[in-house]
């Protein structure tokens, strides 16, 4: 187990290494001169040439990626913002909190209703519930969060006057984001869950199980969610790394001081440093996730664990299945 | 899926029609469809003609949905933005389908040391969410709406050729394939002509997913004023423009809004009703 731990954090470097360069790859092909964007336009050509070599855009490309990455590896240091001058990872850790705590949230929300709502639809298929419910889901999932978010504002903020429509400190400014955020993966939790049951339910075991005369709740919760949740699992990952790629939009709607604000900020003043360190960390966010959902796979599922206590060609086989696993996610959570 | 051997098509079809759900969807999409078409001849007004005289009208016999801060008529704009919306839709889904297929077709038939390549590559892709990685390209080339097309397409590239590769992976071996390669034919036609049409099934399906990923990602992005610039009548800019008057002038939204969710809604559900009728074994 700890072997296998080690070698999929061993596995991030590569990954990570080859995003950053991607990353830093397409920002340097955009038109442009960075020296001049950093000045503004009533900057002298002198002081451009300047501002190029202080910078190091005068040096080869590879050379300049890798300053880039020396500095971020041993010193956590992206560089300053063009803007404002601040450096960019004190930036991050000043708005990344938020944008945790606003994605963490939505997925926690999804979960706890997605999840025991594609149960009990799967135990029910074809009923009214399942219908009435899984329609619901696939409305969830067509509405985008910012209709959501300006729906809930008029009625709670502006009509109720329930609600304050902005701001993410106290509860009752969080309730409105982490809702509109926590419906897509509430309704894609929903789906998957049931389409997951519903593959399992129809097996033998099952069968045998109720056979058996274990009680229904048993047979659901102990035996058949058990060998449903890998899905599950990979969809919760997913919708993590996707809600931290696009709190942006509810952030802006909620004026939360998030990540996703300051990357738009970033990208609209063409702040290439804030644009590529965030980029970066929200990668390396998102490979973190998924190395914790395939450490949770390894305890939630025995035929994992078994996988890894012997050889690296049965971790081979591991990242097969995990990949034939997320392309099933792919077409069924959809 | 040509000449007489269309029975799969027919098979297919027949069961979509008995999908209520996915029918009407169909249905609708094709209204919609017809109206970005058409837009010029049943829009009463265009959509960037300002009429200062006439701001912020409630929906009237005149202006059927109102008119904007600009005395703009929304109902003009939103039947403007069905084109907008559709088109970004389709063509980012054609950027993804072509390169993801081209990739993942290389990656599978081919396999060993170029299929690692490839499939490495899209690994990283995979690790930046979609929506992000459309953000970072409209910041490095700017939110032109071809711009905005091959951003959102892109960053849906991973997906495609991973589907694509699996498709490939599994038919590849199979004996039809053997025995057009025994009579020399080559690799080209192969993929395009023996193995493409088989695996076409699960693309369609996921194609259908992609545009309404597309279009609600696109709207996103133009909600936040990264996307289409006014007076684009894009329906996520026009949602942004509303929030400044959504005290007192709040049915501004409700076009927009709908529009996006029923378009959205029409994709969904009818790639839930093609998957299930392509794949007959998932619903007994």
């Amino acid at each position: 187990m700890v072997r296998y731990i080690i070698r999929r954090i061993l596995f991030l470097i590569p990954t990570l290494l080859l995003v950053s360069f991607f990353v830093f790859a397409i920002i340097n092909a955009a038109p442009g001169d960075p020296a001049q964007l950093a000045l503004g336009e009533g900057a002298t050509a002198e002081a451009v040439e300047a501002k190029r070599i202080e910078l190091g855009l005068d040096k080869p490309f590879l050379v300049q990626y890798l300053t880039w990455l020396k500095d971020i590896v041993f010193h956590f240091d992206f560089g300053n913002s063009y803007r404002s001058n601040i450096s960019v990872s004190y930036q991050i850790t000043q708005y990344f909190p938020n944008t945790l705590k606003l994605a963490g949230l939505s997925v926690l929300l999804g979960v706890l209703i997605g999840v025991p709502i594609g149960i009990i639809a799967a135990v029910k298929q074809y009923s009214v519930f399942d219908n009435i419910v899984m329609s619901f889901a696939m409305l969830g999932m067509s509405v985008p969060a910012f209709v959501l978010a300006l729906s809930m504002i008029l009625l709670f903020s502006i009509h109720l006057q329930w609600l304050p429509s902005s701001g993410f400190s106290t509860f009752s400014q969080m309730i409105m984001p982490v809702v509109a955020l926590g419906m897509q993966p509430c309704a894609i939790c929903a789906r998957m869950t049931r389409s997951s049951m519903l593959e399992v339910i129809r097996l033998d075991y099952i069968r045998t199980v109720r056979a058996k005369g274990q009680k229904e709740f048993k047979v659901i919760v102990n035996h058949a969610l058990k060998n449903a949740v890998l899905p599950i699992l990979t969809t919760i990952g997913l919708q993590f790394g996707a809600l931290i790629g696009g709190a942006f939009v509810t952030e802006t709607i909620f004026l939360i001081p998030g990540f996703g604000r300051l990357l738009v900020t970033a990208v609209t003043n063409r702040d290439y440093p804030l644009v590529m360190g965030g980029v970066l960390c929200v990668a390396m966010v998102v490979a973190l996730t998924n190395l914790v959902i395939d450490i949770a796979y390894a305890f939630v599922d025995p035929r994992v664990k078994a996988a890894f206590k012997s050889s690296s060609s049965s971790f081979l086989a591991h990242m097969k299945m995990k990949k034939s696993l997320k392309n099933m996610e792919q077409s069924n959570a959809r | 899926m040509q000449g007489r051997g269309n029975s799969k098509f027919q098979e297919t079809w027949t069961r979509l029609k008995k999908n209520k759900v996915a029918f009407a969807s169909l249905f609708i999409l094709l209204i919609l469809f017809l109206i970005a078409v058409f837009a010029d001849l049943i829009a009463p007004y265009s959509y960037s003609e300002q009429n200062l005289t006439n701001i912020l009208q409630k929906p009237s016999s005149e202006h059927w949905f109102g008119t904007d801060q600009y005395g703009r008529d929304i109902f003009s704009r939103v039947i403007y933005g069905s084109r907008i919306s559709l088109s970004v839709g389709f063509v980012a889904v054609g950027v993804a389908l072509l390169a993801g297929g081209i990739l993942g077709a290389i990656a599978g038939f081919y396999g060993g040391r170029v299929d690692n390549v490839i499939m490495r590559c899209m690994d990283i892709l995979l690790s930046i969410p979609s929506v992000l990685l459309a953000l970072a390209i409209v910041a490095a080339f700017g939110t032109s709406i071809i711009n905005l097309m091959i951003a959102t397409g892109i960053s849906t590239v991973p997906s495609y050729a991973r589907l694509i590769r699996a498709e490939i992976l599994s038919i590849k071996d199979q004996e039809y394939i053997e025995a057009a390669r025994a009579v020399g034919t080559n690799d080209f036609i192969i993929i395009t002509k023996h193995i493409i049409p088989n695996c076409l099934a699960p693309i369609l399906v996921q194609a259908t997913f992609g545009v309404a990923t597309a279009i609600l990602t696109v709207a996103g992005l133009s909600f936040v004023g990264l996307g289409l610039q006014p007076p684009i009548p894009e329906w996520g800019s026009m949602l942004s423009d509303v929030r400044a008057y959504i005290r007192g002038y709040a049915y501004m939204m409700v076009p927009p809004a709908v529009a996006i969710a029923i378009t959205v809604f029409c994709l969904n559900s009818l790639g839930d009703g093609l998957r299930d009728a392509l794949d007959p074994k998932l619903r007994n």
